[in-house]
């Protein structure tokens, strides 16, 4: 592919083509995403130690979980991707407008994801759910006495497990809405680009770069949707 | 080569999946099926993972040089969970059962 006069602004002078401009952003892009697979692999393992170590009490505790608001929020999240993704298209397009329509609707989108996320919190803190001094855990009568029966475990035990469930709950919700939160802030860097024309079929990388942020940031709640919201449900 | 546009309906295909996805993991989640409740949920979850990473990621028109990054990143993932659990699920295996609880310094049931 030829860089044509009025584009070449658009192709930086070490790459030859647009063609491998788009794929070097690409590759760049997806090496940050594996640096952020692991950083967030830290906590899923953690997760998965403690869980293999308590399951019966992460059960119980996951069973606090608003599957309701869990399970819309995870609707929500996917439909974001979906319109980012749309986005992306439009740019590649090269229609401006619609990658602006596209780009409001995913802000929409992430921002009642971060709403029912913060209903979310502000139950746990009613419920006395967030670890600290005032967490406190409280099973069924019938829970705790199965709990007593077959592991031997004193509502200490269980309240200390309980607490430990929701600090990884925390931590790993926490930490993904952060994400959102950045990812929100970004997205607002390229209405003005998007505005203006400026992506067409030869360059759209950053927008493209950025839909594989927003796409890796759904993947996370993909995983934490069953892995916090789902077990002992049966 | 030009960059390769997706049809529509394969986003929206995609998206229809993802929500029918959903939909099976929060059934399968009531359903008692033993041992098994956990591989079936994770086995939806990388089902979903694995769309969103060929279809809105693009990763099946990329490069095998980006082919292979993204190959790594999980590879790395599954280093790191099966490295550490053969770690702390062999810690107490030579000790007597009564050692693997955790201690707790407090005097027996409480609760009646």
């Amino acid at each position: 592919m030829q860089a044509s006069s009025h584009h070449s602004s658009a192709l930086a002078h070490h790459f030859d083509s647009f063609e491998q401009q788009r794929e070097s952003a690409s590759l760049g892009m997806w090496l940050f995403v594996a640096q952020e697979i692991m950083f967030f692999g830290g906590i899923f393992t953690a997760y998965l130690v403690y869980r293999v170590k308590n399951p019966e009490v992460f059960a119980l505790a996951s069973s606090e979980l608003d599957l309701t608001l869990g399970g819309i929020n995870t609707v929500v999240l996917i439909l974001s991707s979906l319109t980012m993704a749309l986005a992306v298209r439009e740019a590649q397009l090269g229609r401006g407008k619609g990658v602006v329509s596209f780009l409001i609707a995913t802000l929409v989108f992430g921002g009642i994801f971060l709403g029912i996320k913060s209903v979310e919190y502000s139950a746990k803190f009613e419920h006395h759910l967030v670890p600290g001094e005032h967490f406190h855990f409280a099973p069924s009568q019938e829970e705790m006495d199965h709990l007593w029966e077959t592991k031997g475990f004193t509502p200490e035990h269980i309240d200390r497990r309980a607490e430990m469930f929701f600090s990884i709950y925390f931590a790993m919700t926490g930490l993904h809405a952060f994400h959102m939160i950045i990812g929100m802030v970004i997205l607002l860097f390229f209405f003005r680009p998007a505005w203006r024309g400026r992506y067409n079929a030869d360059y759209h990388n950053p927008i493209e770069c950025f839909g594989l942020y927003w796409h890796f940031v759904d993947i996370v709640w993909i995983f934490l949707f069953p892995m916090l919201y789902l077990i002992g449900r049966a | 080569m030009s960059v390769h546009v997706e049809p529509i309906r394969v986003y929206i295909t995609i998206f229809l999946a993802l929500m029918g996805l959903t939909v099976l993991t929060v059934w399968a989640a009531f359903q008692d099926f033993g041992v098994m409740s956990n591989p079936i949920a994770l086995g939806i979850a990388i089902a979903k993972a694995t769309l969103v990473v060929l279809f809105f990621m693009h990763v099946r028109h990329s490069t095998g040089m980006t082919k292979l990054v993204v190959a790594g990143g999980f590879l790395w993932l599954l280093i790191l969970f099966g490295i550490t659990l053969s770690d702390y699920q062999t810690r107490d295996i030579l000790d007597p059962p009564a050692a693997m609880t955790m201690p707790v310094d407090v005097p027996g049931p409480a609760h009646h």
